[in-house]
């Protein structure tokens, strides 16, 4: 399978087939911004995952910013403190670390994260062997 | 494990949650709330007419009662307890059983027994409800009277000046303020307000409140009389001890609920804290008492027996009015053998006035009106008994200035307090910045909640930073954030001589770890200031309103606003506007600078809405960026029988010239086509304004929460020479200003003030006048419409969708029907 073979099909697996292996495949790596987020729809769930190009890693975590609710986390800014990947709400700059989903301002919110693994040109998201 | 219910949900019973919250001591709270909503700052009341919503006041929102699991019932008035069962019962008949209850309700204003109180136009300033009924009511009035010139009586008369009366306040005794100043400064304080418009009547005993059935004035027992529309009662407060009364607490005759050290009333399972409690023969009419209150009995139910009211220091510092008032210690010299010295300046409105020790060795208390820069270190002196650091009078002479402030904090012991409303002393911020390297404001805030009460100790916390530092060594540089040690006109000559495009270039080159949210905007701004290549090249470092070229609102959705340059539109391009709205069924607002607003536009109909728009003649209006918003304009001489020049032509040129100009912050411009200023232009970064011989240019004005007037750098000009200094000024600013800086700051803190600003861009003092023109025409040169470069490319229009994977949309998106039209769901009423 080629990398960025644009004639494959987005082959995005299903539910059942994630359930099987524990891994949702999400999209292609070329439809990631460098260094920026995208949201990923799994059945009734968002979920945001990041392609931090400068870093050569991948993160996901929750869609839903904990703060005011609101389904944006995966148009925040990313970047780095004191090492610590993080995002940054784009409506109140709440961050959150994206290894343990803490908040990094002091509050007691947190996210959901996900693990993340590319494969073939594909991203997938570790949603657990009963998915989620 | 406890149960406790707090009756009242003010400032006090607010900070008794918080506190107990803080210690997870693991008890269950229940509030009970009369008035409609939670606790709110009342300090701050007469901001509500200021434009403050009654949201912006609340100290939280009810989402954080009920995410700290405490029960919270508003608008649930507590009428009875029953001690010997330790239940409560409400109004609705709720009934409910308490292991403790902490009774905070509070004061209500002390209404004096006049005849006339109940005509219509009489007010009491207590509450919201209160402001909204004396709102309501000034619409159709023309004057007002505030009935006790004390601390809320002048508060409430703020309030009537900003409802545009006509003010006067009446006090029963000779001078305003009779608690806080002396006559002398209280003289002071007088001619200021006078100054302002206010009528002041001292010495004034009221014998009726005149009219019916609307109020008309005031009657005195002089025989004269006050006439006016309406009336606010501010003679005092009292405390809400009726509860307690009735089921058999002690209780004063003159109001307030009797307490000892431990807080506890005659009950030991019932606590009174803030204006309700009466402690020693006190009421504290403050909130920083109150707050001390609610500390000592949350220790006390966690265990701390130790724990335990003393007292507290009535010192207060506050702007009333815009005047800046002080009252602390001994203010009137009550102390035996104690020594006065004071200083009027009548010519400023200035009075001084300091109690000194017998021995002249220790500043005792004091009195300050219209200049409270002394207040912190003397007040600190005071609390802390420290020696006159020189003779008495250097109080009185000698300026204030940085050097002796910074030995005055070097002197103060480990153990003074510095913010009263937190209980933080020195030792504990000088610790934290010393061994736990807290080296902001904010962190110093957000380890000890210092300065977020009543935010009177912010400059003192300021200083003990700054100095604290300064003996540690660490140098204190403006760096934009850990990933790049420069300040931001570092980071712009850099980008410009080393002739750097990308964040990553600069990141690699100058910078350390992986940017932030902090970096990456401001970097974003600064190429597109210097290059002007497409923000849509760099599009995740851009921040969300930069990176989908719109303005993000509530609920995730976006707001879609079209140039139209002056303010001049036709009415095909108005219909056009209207049919493309309602196809997307968007919600339209004219906004504030002659444009018109678009909202509630999906991420991925961005597109679709912008290719619309421009098949119809409109390009960006850049709303969504820091960057040149619009040229406001009057319509000048094309209609108007004043104009004495084309107001509206001038403008398009001006706007047209500016448009997509990305700056450290928005700018806004106005002309304005006579003298009227019916444009505004002193409001705006650039204002111009015609005269019989060219523009005025006007610079550095803004609205917003701090509203600056623009200064008069240049008279007379032609059209020509007005555009050149026009561009000379933003690119100078541009060059030089910190992040986020509108031009008021900017021209705040630039050195030499407007006469170096004018040197700069009239005479060309640094010889830098042609090559910011130059700069500033490749700019405009290299103008594009961003959303033309996205609608017309495949590329990056595919980057405009909610789901990466699905083409549909985000389906949590929540709209609330408003007056015809659809707005953006409450926070907290998007339940996903």
């Amino acid at each position: 399978m080629e990398l960025h073979d644009q004639t494959q099909p987005s082959a995005i697996s299903t539910s059942e087939e994630a359930a099987a292996t524990g891994w949702f495949r999400a999209a292609r790596v070329a439809d990631f911004p460098e260094d920026g987020g995208m949201c990923v729809k799994y059945g009734s769930l968002q979920i945001a995952v990041f392609n931090f190009t400068r870093r050569g890693e991948w993160y996901a975590c929750q869609n839903q910013c904990p703060h005011k609710m609101q389904m944006i986390l995966a148009r925040g800014i990313i970047g780095s403190h004191q090492g610590e990947p993080k995002v940054a709400c784009p409506f109140h700059k709440k961050t959150f670390s994206l290894r343990s989903g803490q908040c990094l301002n002091g509050d007691e919110h947190s996210l959901t994260v996900y693990p993340v693994r590319v494969d073939d040109g594909y991203v997938y998201i570790g949603v657990g062997a009963e998915g989620l | 494990m406890a149960h406790i219910i707090i009756i009242g949900n003010g400032m006090v019973g607010y900070k008794f949650c918080e506190k107990m919250v803080g210690r997870h001591a693991g008890h269950t709270l229940t509030v009970y709330g009369e008035e409609p909503r939670p606790a709110y700052d009342r300090v701050h009341l007469s901001s509500y007419f200021e434009g403050r919503t009654a949201d912006d006041l609340l100290l939280a929102p009810a989402s954080w009662y009920a995410e700290n699991n405490i029960r919270l019932f508003t608008g649930e008035l507590v009428t009875a307890i029953d001690r010997h069962a330790r239940t409560i019962r409400t109004h609705s008949g709720k009934v409910d059983h308490y292991d403790y209850l902490v009774l905070a309700m509070g004061s209500g204003a002390f209404v004096p027994p006049l005849p006339g109180t109940d005509r219509d136009g009489v007010f009491v300033y207590r509450t919201i409800e209160d402001l909204n009924q004396l709102q309501d009511y000034a619409t159709k009035a023309r004057s007002g009277i505030v009935l006790g010139g004390g601390l809320l009586g002048l508060e409430a008369a703020k309030s009537l000046l900003d409802l545009g009366l006509e003010t006067h306040v009446v006090e029963f005794a000779p001078r305003l303020m009779p608690r806080q100043l002396d006559d002398a400064g209280a003289d002071i304080l007088r001619a200021r307000l006078a100054s302002l418009g206010i009528g002041i009547h001292t010495g004034k005993k009221t014998t009726a409140i005149t009219g019916m059935p609307h109020v008309d004035g005031l009657a005195f027992d002089d025989g004269t009389a006050l006439h006016a529309d309406m009336v606010v009662i501010s003679a005092g407060i009292r405390p809400r001890d009726e509860l307690a009364r009735a089921c058999g607490l002690s209780v004063h005759a003159r109001g307030g609920i009797i307490v000892n050290d431990s807080l506890q009333t005659d009950d030991a399972n019932i606590f009174a804290i803030g204006e309700v409690a009466l402690h020693n023969g006190m009421i504290y009419g403050l909130v920083a008492p109150g707050y001390d209150m609610a500390d000592v009995v949350v220790r006390q139910l966690c265990g701390d027996n130790t724990a335990c009211f003393t007292g507290y220091d009535m010192s207060t510092k506050l702007k009333l009015i815009g005047v800046d008032v002080g009252s602390f210690g001994d203010a009137f010299g009550e102390t035996p053998g104690s020594v006065p010295i004071a200083y009027t300046d009548k010519c400023n409105g200035v009075y001084k006035r300091f109690t000194i020790s017998a021995d002249g060795k220790h500043l005792l208390g004091g009195i300050l009106v219209g200049d409270t820069r002394p207040y912190s270190l003397c007040h600190q002196m005071v609390i802390n008994q420290m020696p006159l650091p020189g003779k008495p009078e250097a109080l009185i002479l000698g300026e204030p200035s940085a050097e002796a402030a910074g030995a005055g904090l070097k002197s103060l012991p480990d153990t003074a307090q510095i913010c009263s409303c937190e209980n933080v002393r020195k030792g504990d911020l000088v610790r934290l910045i010393r061994d736990e390297h807290v080296h902001t404001l904010d962190g110093l805030k957000k380890a000890t909640k210092a300065c977020t009460g009543c935010g009177g100790c912010t400059p003192l916390v300021n200083d003990l930073l700054k100095m604290t530092l300064e003996t540690l060594g660490v140098h204190v540089k403006k760096v934009i954030c850990e990933h790049f040690a420069h300040s931001r006109q570092e980071l712009y000559d850099i980008i410009r001589i080393k002739g750097i495009r990308t964040y990553n270039e600069l990141l690699d080159n100058h910078g350390q770890g992986d940017g932030c949210e902090i970096c990456k905007p401001l970097v974003a701004s600064l190429l597109a200031s210097i290059w002007n290549e497409l923000v849509t090249d760099q599009d995740t470092i851009q921040d969300t309103n930069d990176r989908f070229l719109a303005n993000i609102q509530r609920g995730g959705t976006y707001s879609v606003v079209p140039r139209i340059a002056g303010g001049e539109i036709t009415p095909a391009k108005l219909i056009a506007i209207g049919r493309i709205a309602a196809k997307y069924d968007l919600y339209t607002k004219i906004t504030g600078g002659q444009r018109i607003d678009m909202f509630g536009a999906r991420v991925e109909q961005l597109p679709d809405i912008w290719e619309e728009l421009i098949a119809e003649g409109f390009e960006s209006g850049h709303a969504y960026g820091k960057a040149l918003r619009t040229v406001k304009s009057c319509v000048g001489t094309t209609w108007c029988r004043f104009g004495v020049q084309d107001a509206v032509s001038y403008a398009i040129r001006v706007e047209e010239r500016y448009k997509g100009l990305r700056a450290p912050h928005k700018l806004k411009g106005a002309v304005s086509g006579c003298i009227r200023e019916c444009a505004e232009a002193q409001s705006k970064d650039f204002g111009i304004i015609a005269t019989e011989k060219g523009w005025n240019l006007y610079v550095c004005g803004n609205g917003g929460a701090r509203p600056q007037h623009a200064q008069l750098l240049v008279t007379d000009v032609d059209d020509d020479t007005c555009i050149r200094y026009i561009d000379r000024f933003l690119m100078f600013y541009i060059r030089t200003a910190d992040p986020l800086t509108r031009t008021a700051t900017w021209l705040n803190k630039l050195e030499g003030g407007l006469e170096y600003l004018r040197d700069v861009v009239v005479n060309d003092s640094l010889g830098i006048g042609a090559s910011l023109e130059e700069e500033m025409q490749g700019l405009v040169n290299r103008y594009a419409c961003e959303w033309k470069m996205v609608v017309e490319n495949p590329v990056l229009r595919a980057r405009f969708r909610h789901f990466v994977n699905d083409d549909s949309a985000d389906d949590t998106l929540v709209y609330a029907p408003m007056r015809g039209q659809k707005s953006a769901a409450d926070w907290d009423n998007k339940n996903m």
